[in-house]
């Protein structure tokens, strides 16, 4: 079992999705059941599906100095840095700790990919890489999280999570490890991914993906509709910042079961909701509200409703909001963190959209349309292929477990 | 600043031309070991997953293997930290080539094989553990940065962790900017306490301007070839007698790591 966590300050964060850029806008698409999901318009080739496309990604240039990495992610990511004065608050950070005491930890699942497929599509008359595109830096994993470190001038330790659809909820897990060492006082948090070929035919071509706008919970759901986002969070030692929500636990486990598919009794899903509850020291009942993986897939939803009916009481909320935001793959995990937050603070249960005929799974705790209540404690569940799972904890502010 | 002490149990080592960490002692200390068979063995995985896998997964597994035997831990019980800069070459080569021309034909097996958790999840999936697992990269400083996120797990919760680094050679036109010519991996098995499987003990100081320790004579070269190969100044360290090396961890920071032998 694991020891019990000295909670950390979310003391900013932001968020842009196919719902809007920054937190405003996330918040009216939740109260107003607005979905922010379109045909889809941006695969190279013709795709018969519903895509969560962020509006305005074109249109982020970056600054002049950081040029070298521009590609549709790093627009993505500079556009979601640029909401809600995170980059102030990182500068502030900054300045207050130092910029080698502030670590800088990102989840990803394809990184810029599209600017490595787009290469492909244009190599020159001798087969390589179009000089426009001859940057290595970009056709790297690693992209994404050097690209914003040199964007916010962070000099602290700089990790890419690339657990597929996991990865930007284990980055909570690297911060409070390295704040709980003193490695660092402070770390950036979050994680961007962009909509692009790989990911809509691999999808695709798995028969994951839905030609509807997608319908998690629902029983007549047929997959998942994939999106775009980017999402951040400063993390801090809660005595800095008292009035700030907290993450008060998170749990991490593996299905060992199948690359593609989810254990079919959800065994690392439940391992990691009773490791992030153990570490936040919660009992289930304490939980109000739980924003689910709900991607959608059949099986993936099958086993969640299923795992939400054997571990919480009716007064656990539980919704997914895909159907707002497209499941945004390694994005999900911080988009989905901040919808736990303005829940928190908003005292607002989303609504879980999309799902007009609940499949008789699923148990009293979802939410089918909004609900005004108070929200205390705040989960999110994010599972990823190769049965990767990771389960948050957040509360509001002063909380004591 | 804060110093991580770990406890090193079993290592492990694969490339074209070394089969095993003992191979990389022999070159050290002078000899020429025989090379390995061109495709790493990966016994840990079922036959018919080792037919089938990739060879990103295969090299991973391989130097993973290794390691955990020579620590004689349970692998079911080991959290593990998979690195790779470049994650599957041939399969993100693979993957862009048929999407500029045919995307509709994109082969799924090889789509759930492209994210950059398929070793760990192979490896999780042969070894029945359920323990937490992660995939993690940040470009030369893969092995560094995967080094200090272990050190991180085997302290904070006092847990023995596999830590895998490794990256094969690269494919088509992609191999031109990832610059990667020769596959290499290695593992390591860490552990919070001294028991009597320590190999060695290593304590690591963040903070130190971003270096890499010089090779010693038979690896020159051998860096530039592969990000994953980054990890040589501590292996060799692991090899001798004791010492320390510098390690990158991030474009600006560095980590000093002092080896103390125990076995």
């Amino acid at each position: 079992m694991p020891t019990l966590m000295t909670p950390l300050a979310v003391t900013a964060y932001t968020v842009t999705s196919a719902m809007g850029s920054g937190l405003a806008a996330q918040l009216d698409a939740l109260e107003h059941g607005r979905s922010g999901l379109r045909p889809n318009d941006i695969s190279s080739a013709p795709l018969t599906c519903w895509v969560g496309r962020v509006d305005g990604v074109e249109g982020a240039t970056l600054p002049a100095a950081l040029g070298a990495w521009d590609c549709r992610n790093n627009r993505l990511a500079w556009l979601g840095l640029n909401q809600d004065g995170f980059l102030e608050r990182v500068h502030a950070a900054r300045a207050r700790y130092g910029a080698d005491r502030v670590a800088l930890l990102l989840g990803t699942s394809t990184a810029s990919i599209g600017a490595t497929e787009e290469a492909y599509r244009r190599l020159d008359a001798d087969g390589g890489f179009a000089d426009d595109l001859l940057r290595p830096a970009i056709h790297a994993p690693h992209s994404l999280a050097a690209f914003v470190a040199a964007a916010l001038k962070l000099d602290g330790p700089c990790l890419t999570v690339s657990t597929a659809c996991s990865s930007s909820a284990k980055v909570f897990a690297n911060a409070e490890r390295m704040i709980r060492l003193g490695l660092v006082d402070a770390a950036v948090v979050g994680g961007v991914d962009t909509l692009c070929d790989s990911v809509l035919f691999g999808f695709n071509a798995l028969e994951l993906v839905s030609p509807e706008p997608c319908r998690p919970f629902d029983a007549a759901r047929n997959g998942i509709s994939i999106g775009e986002a980017a999402g951040f969070a400063l993390l801090e030692r809660v005595g800095t910042a008292a009035d700030a929500p907290q993450l008060l636990g998170y749990g991490e486990a593996s299905d060992a079961h199948h690359m593609s598919t989810p254990h079919p009794d959800g065994l690392g899903a439940e391992l990691a909701l009773h490791d992030a509850l153990a570490r936040a020291g919660l009992d289930a009942a304490r939980v109000d509200y739980i924003n689910l993986h709900g991607t959608a897939s059949l099986k993936n939803d099958e086993v969640e409703a299923a795992l939400v009916g054997r571990a919480f009481p009716a007064t656990t909320r539980a919704s997914s909001t895909k159907g707002f935001t497209g499941h945004t793959l390694g994005a999900a995990g911080i988009v989905e963190a901040t919808i736990a937050l303005q829940a928190i603070e908003h005292d607002l249960v989303p609504g879980n959209l999309g799902g007009d005929t609940p499949d008789p799974i699923c148990g009293v705790q979802f939410a089918w349309r909004n609900e005004r209540r108070r929200v205390d404690v705040a989960l999110t569940n994010s599972f990823g292929f190769g049965g990767n799972n990771a389960c948050l904890a957040f509360a509001r502010a002063g909380f004591a477990a | 600043m804060s110093m991580l002490r770990v406890h090193v149990e079993g290592v492990g080592l694969w490339s074209p031309q070394l089969a095993d960490f003992a191979a990389l002692r022999a070159l050290l200390a002078g000899a020429a070991p025989a090379p390995p068979p061109p495709r790493p063995a990966a016994a840990t995985l079922p036959p018919n997953e080792r037919r089938r896998a990739p060879e990103s997964v295969l090299l991973a597994v391989e130097a993973a293997g290794q390691a955990v035997a020579m620590s004689g831990r349970d692998a079911a019980a080991l959290a593990c930290v998979f690195a790779s800069s470049h994650g599957d070459q041939a399969i993100t080569d693979y993957m862009c080539a048929t999407l500029a021309h045919a995307p509709g034909e994109l082969s799924p097996t090889r789509f759930h094989n492209s994210v950059h958790n398929a070793a760990v999840g192979y490896w999780t999936i042969a070894t029945g553990c359920h323990a937490p697992s992660t995939a993690i990269c940040a470009q030369h400083a893969s092995f560094g940065a995967a080094l200090l996120e272990a050190a991180s797990q085997v302290l904070t919760e006092q847990r023995p962790v596999l830590l895998v680094c490794s990256d094969t050679a690269g494919s088509g036109p992609l191999a031109e900017v990832t610059g990667c010519t020769r596959a290499f991996g290695c593992a390591l098995v860490l552990a919070p306490q001294a028991s009597p499987a320590t190999l060695a003990r290593l304590d690591l100081q963040l903070g130190t301007a971003p270096t890499d320790t010089p090779l010693p004579e038979p690896l020159h070269g051998w860096r530039a070839g592969n990000p994953s190969a980054a990890s040589l100044p501590l292996l060799a360290l692991l090899a001798g007698t004791g010492g320390h090396c510098e390690l990158t961890v991030a474009a600006t920071l560095g980590l000093r790591i002092d080896m103390e032998n125990v076995a």
